[in-house]
């Protein structure tokens, strides 16, 4: 092992060490009439059961002023694997949404569902409510394998089903097995010694930072694979899964100023057979969680613990692990990213509609009644609905008459996609302000506006109907994988953000830092430049990040500095 | 020593060099610091009298003749006391000033003459320093009192219903013990100088004949005579407007500071301060419309504007403005709510109005000075203080909940609370005075324990308390019960009471939002889930303060506290009721309600 040994353990090792797997002092905290918010140790625990302490941003001032505390709220966030869930499930959220999370339901870029502005006073209904559902909240944060990612297009393959199957069995096999969550949420009775209790995978402190795991299904790369801590590339031979390359070490997060952080793109180690999925999971993560740095935790994903050691290295340690040696690799390809919106017939005849939700919020506004229209449709109770990795439904599994029933809504509630342009169906943002702790910027309330901007340049230029992959963050953390978009945007100040340019249109490239720390005036004036180049010089079916590689108005090194030194001086 | 000092040193009860110092003193001071040193020296005098007294207020055989009795919540009833005395002493009537919370019952058989001011206070109640003789003369071991003359000065205030039946009560119930008036009963509304003057001189008057002449000089009677005052009020800055409800709150309160750096202002914690307020222009200019008056128009030295915004009592309706402005407009509906079998009735329709919303419904067109006439004068507004002097004595803090409703078609506001709130911004000059609340103090023991009630604004005597004992290192357990509406939006210093629990100075805080639950919870409430807890500490010794709202809080707060006790004692009601008593009776049970 290296030198951390040396080094104290981070704050967080000792709050899981203390934590007699996971309970902390959350009923006492849950219990305070006092406060809005709970013990500070408690906030650290209360991510691995689901659940982020936030306040509003937006009067965190006022609020001091008055004497007031901050005004405290919690995000919930659902694991869903593969964002696969039933009509009455999403009845079921919609209801929650509305009653207790800032009448809206928030899709996020990992399939899961989150509820903003839930009060500590109606924290435990409202996870009742959710188990109620039949779906559950735990490890869908902390340090530990968190919601595991699946292709969300039934069309797309005869093998989709199978890897379903994988990904929600992977699930399962790496969900933390503390009675906590039932205790704390549930009323369930208590342990009488919690000593006895056993996290077979993840020992007493879990893993040393969150993970990241997903299953895909080339060419499409709607999961992002390559930004996850571990991926399963499905390899399908004559319309039968016949296995998986294993992709290990991908990761967006990054710190401004801080060189030795990065994102990295996955390295693949290897091919498994379907039955040894489980297996090689469990390989990876146990990996990590021995190796991993538990010293500094912006030194702690599986990517780093990678870096530090070195990829052969790590292989050989998966490959110990392992009843069976990794084979070698498979020749996969990939294409896109991005959705396909509209009307699709899936091999098995059935049909599916992909709505397009922008930011993944579904709510009700004056223009558009989305929260109400997908109620009413999985109030027909047909078929699935399924959250994709860009933060859109899709409704799948529909036979003839429940289609024309669902088209008959689609048209009530104009929900029709048609009218969104290709920036815009392939543009992604996170929360942000006001409930995100991390923001530093604006993002999903920015997003939209900036989009209908930068498509009025796209237009000017004549290339509005390009599709381009185009991200925004409020801060460096990467939920919206920004360093994988062609336009990415990540908050450094209100108003103000680093512009990063030139990712693949497929997601098998990192984009690089082009301006620093910039606002909107020149973000769109230095978009505008490269915009009418790219009119002028395209060649046919090129996307706008292999453009800016070929004609050399990009360059990257391939190390961290392409994130920390801007390409192009800012005026 | 100049030959006068001697001369006088022969009649003083100093010795020679207490004389000195106290002359050294005289020459060094500015007449400011004299004039406060009078009021300092007078008041250790009577605190150390009182205390001397408290047991057993004994009447010796050389008993003045008169005894004048004071009860009330507020300073008002010590001030006319005192003042009486004085004129008694200038008329050579033997008088002396005890507050009821010192007098023993049944010393009443003693007496030969009395003077009793008494306040009324919630539902016709007696204030509870009156509480013990009050419940003496009313109980079936009440002495007869054929050998006692009497006359009762009833406080109150005209707007409520029960206006001065403690006075009523107190009235009645002597003369039926066979006790002779000396004066007829007079009842005082808020602008009680003049009738209280009045009722004074009758008074004396009748006690002259009665009583025998003093034979010596006057008694020296300790006058307190404070640097500032309603009458001389400090002109202070204010420094500090700042709302502490949230902005989805449905009220708004303000924490107010005021700079009394170099003042030479002083207070404790539990007094109150007085301020001298102005109505909201916009009540003045809409008032001056409905009466179809020039607003600009002279009255005396000023104008008409002036006098209803600074001079007159606009926002609150009395029984007096009714019964004046029916004389003056001859309204029989108006002189209709003003008989004895309307109180009830005339107690809603003016818990309900302003004087505009009168004027509105029964339009006259009197003069300015007509008009004037029938108004009550504008009287300072009283706040709890809700700092301690020892964590600053630059600065003076109140919180103060600003009234606006709408009501018949149009906004009211009230006077204090919207003139601060609204017209009055860090640097404006308001007129400021200290207001002592001796009935309203921390144990003089640091390390008894204390249970705080105070729901709403009423907190803010707690947030002074809890700032002096963390300040005076004081060791007892504090216990702070709070209820507003909302905890997200009305949690009244939460910040602050965050910060005591960590310091572990608020050793226990339960809290009442009424709104957060679908059923509503108040701070009787919690008082009573706690119930086990709050006797075993008033058996330990502890301190029960409770302040706010006088018409609801404080009544089922102190059933709840019955409740408590009888559960402590074995279900015992008689011995509850005795041992709240005696709580009060021992300064453990301490209300500043309003």
């Amino acid at each position: 092992m290296n030198d951390s040994e040396s080094k104290p353990l981070s704050d967080v090792e000792r709050i899981k060490s203390a934590s007699q797997h996971l309970r902390g002092t959350l009923v006492e905290s849950l219990a305070d009439p006092l406060t809005g918010a709970i013990a500070d140790d408690d906030t650290q625990l209360s991510k691995f059961h689901g659940i982020y302490q936030q306040d509003d941003r937006d009067i965190r001032q006022e609020r001091r002023k008055q004497r007031l505390e901050p005004a405290f709220s919690f995000m919930i966030r659902a694991r869903i694997p593969g964002g696969r869930m039933t009509p009455a499930q999403w009845l079921a959220f919609d209801a929650i949404g509305r009653r207790y999370g800032n009448d809206s339901v928030r899709v996020t870029t990992r399939q899961a569902v989150q509820f903003h502005g839930v009060i500590k006073r109606r924290l435990k209904t409202t996870m009742q409510a959710i188990n109620t559902s039949l779906l559950d909240t735990l490890a869908a944060c902390g340090d530990v394998n968190r919601n595991v990612m699946a292709p969300a297009n039934p069309a797309t393959s005869p093998a989709f089903a199978a890897v379903q199957a994988a990904a929600q069995s992977m699930s399962d096999h790496l969900c933390p097995r503390t009675n906590a969550y039932h205790e704390v949420w549930l009323d369930k009775e208590k342990l009488i010694d919690t000593a006895d209790e056993v996290e077979p995978i993840y020992g007493k402190t879990y893993l040393p930072r969150k993970f990241k795991a997903a299953f895909v299904i080339p060419p499409d790369n709607d999961v992002d694979v390559y930004s996850q801590d571990l991926g399963f590339v499905a390899v399908v031979e004559a319309g039968q899964l016949v296995g998986f390359n294993v992709m290990v070490g991908g990761g967006m997060g990054m710190s401004h100023g801080e060189p030795e952080t990065y994102p990295r793109l996955a390295s693949t180690i290897g091919f498994c057979r379907p039955a040894a999925v489980n297996a090689v999971a469990a390989a990876v993560v146990t990996t990590q969680r021995d190796f991993g740095d538990r010293t500094n935790r912006k030194h702690a994903r599986l990517k780093y613990t990678i870096d530090t050691h070195g990829l052969a290295w790590f292989r050989d340690e998966v490959n110990r692990r392992l009843d069976e040696p990794l084979e070698a690799a498979r020749e996969v390809r990939f294409t896109h990213t991005g959705d396909r919106y509209g009307w699709q017939q899936a091999s098995d005849g059935s049909w599916q509609h992909t709505f397009f939700v922008e930011n993944g919020r579904v709510a009700d506004s004056e223009s558009q009644q989305l929260l109400s229209a997908m109620r009413e449709i999985a109030s027909l109770n047909a078929g699935a609905f399924i959250l994709t990795p860009n933060q859109n439904v899709i409704v799948a599994g529909l036979n003839d008459a429940e289609r024309r029933e669902v088209a008959a809504l689609i048209a009530k509630y104009n929900l029709s996609s048609d009218s969104v342009s290709a920036l815009r169906a392939h543009s992604l943002a996170c929360v942000g302000f006001p409930t995100c702790g991390l923001a530093m910027a604006e993002s999903e309330r920015y997003m939209p506006e900036l989009v209908t901007k930068v498509d009025a340049l796209l237009d000017k230029h004549g290339v509005a109907d390009v599709p381009i992959v185009a991200r925004m963050t409020g801060c460096p953390n990467g939920c919206a994988r920004p360093y994988l978009a062609e336009i990415g945007l990540v908050g450094k100040a209100p108003g103000r953000y680093n512009l990063l340019l030139g990712a693949s249109f497929n997601g098998d490239r990192l984009n690089r830092l082009y301006k620093e720390n910039i606002d909107e005036t020149e973000i769109l004036a230095t978009l505008d430049e490269l915009f009418a180049g790219f009119a002028s010089q395209r060649h046919a079916a090129e996307s706008f990040g292999d453009f800016l590689h070929r004609s050399g108005r990009l360059t990257r090194s391939g190390t961290p500095t392409d994130f920390h030194s801007p390409q192009a001086v800012t005026r | 020593m100049s030959t006068v000092a001697k001369a006088v040193a022969a009649t003083l009860p100093l010795e020679q060099d207490q004389l000195d110092s106290l002359t050294a003193l005289g020459q060094v001071l500015p007449p400011d610091a004299l004039l406060w040193s009078s009021g300092y020296l007078a008041g250790i005098a009577a605190a150390r009298a009182s205390a001397q007294d408290a047991p057993t207020s004994p009447v010796a055989t050389n008993a003045p003749r008169l005894t004048i009795l004071f009860g009330s919540q507020t300073g008002n009833g010590q001030r006319l006391a005192e003042d009486l005395a004085v004129q008694a002493a200038q008329r050579s009537v033997n008088a002396r000033v005890v507050n009821l919370s010192d007098y023993r019952p049944a010393d009443i058989r003693r007496e030969k003459a009395i003077a009793l001011i008494v306040s009324t206070h919630g539902e016709g109640e007696p204030p509870d320093d009156a509480e013990a003789l009050y419940d003496f003369l009313m109980s079936e071991r009440a002495p007869r009192l054929e050998s006692l003359v009497f006359s009762v000065l009833g406080l109150g205030d005209s707007s409520y219903a029960q206006f001065c039946q403690t006075g009523i009560d107190f009235d009645a119930r002597l003369a039926e013990l066979g006790a002779t008036r000396l004066a007829d009963r007079v009842d005082c509304d808020t602008d009680f100088a003049e009738p209280a003057a009045a009722w004074a001189d009758v008074t004396l008057q009748a006690a002259a004949n009665v009583a025998t002449p003093v034979a010596t000089a006057p008694i020296l009677h300790a006058v307190k005579t404070p640097l500032f005052s309603a009458e001389r009020p400090f002109a202070s800055q204010l420094v500090v407007n700042q709302k502490i409800t949230g902005r989805d709150s449905t009220k708004d309160v303000r924490h107010i500071e005021f700079d009394i750096d170099g003042s030479g202002l002083t207070y404790e914690p539990g007094d109150a301060l007085g301020i001298h307020v102005a109505n909201p222009p916009a009540l003045v200019s809409e008032l001056c419309e409905v009466l179809g008056l020039d607003s600009s128009a002279a009255v005396g030295d000023s104008t008409l504007a002036a006098a209803l915004s600074d001079t007159f009592e606009i926002t609150v309706a009395s029984r007096a403005f009714v019964d004046r402005y029916a004389a003056l407009t001859g309204n029989a509906e108006l002189a209709r709510l003003l008989e004895d079998d309307q109180r009830q009735t005339l107690a809603a329709y003016l818990a309900e109005r302003q004087i505009v919303d009168i004027v509105r419904e029964h339009p006259s067109l009197p003069t300015a000075a007509e008009f004037l006439a029938c108004l009550r004068p504008l009287k300072p507004r009283l706040y709890s203080i809700a700092s301690s002097p020892l964590v600053s004595n630059a600065e003076i803090a109140i919180t103060v909940a600003a009234v606006r409703y709408e009501a018949y078609g149009r906004a009211h506001w009230g006077a204090a609370s919207t003139h601060l709130a609204d017209q009055r911004q860090p640097g404006d000059s308001v007129s400021i005075y200290v207001e002592p609340n001796p009935r309203f103090r921390l144990p003089t023991d640091p390390t008894l324990p204390i249970i705080m009630v105070g729901p709403g604004t009423g907190v803010a005597p707690f947030r002074a308390f809890l700032e002096h004992r963390d300040a005076s290192g004081a060791g007892g357990d504090n216990w702070l019960f709070f209820g507003d509406r909302e905890s997200r939006e009305d949690f009244l210093y939460q910040l602050d009471w965050a910060r005591y629990r960590k310091r572990g100075v608020l050793t226990r805080m339960d809290v009442a939002f009424s709104r957060d639950q679908t059923a509503k919870i108040y701070v009787q409430d919690r008082l009573r889930e706690h119930g086990t807890d709050v006797f075993a500490w008033l058996q330990r010794g502890a301190h029960l303060y409770v302040c706010g709202d006088a018409t609801s809080m404080a009544p089922d707060v102190h059933a709840a506290l019955i409740d408590i006790v009888a559960t402590g004692l074995g279900d015992d009601r008689a011995a509850a009721e005795d041992y709240v008593k005696q709580l009060k009776r021992d300064g453990r049970y301490q209300r500043d309600v309003y």
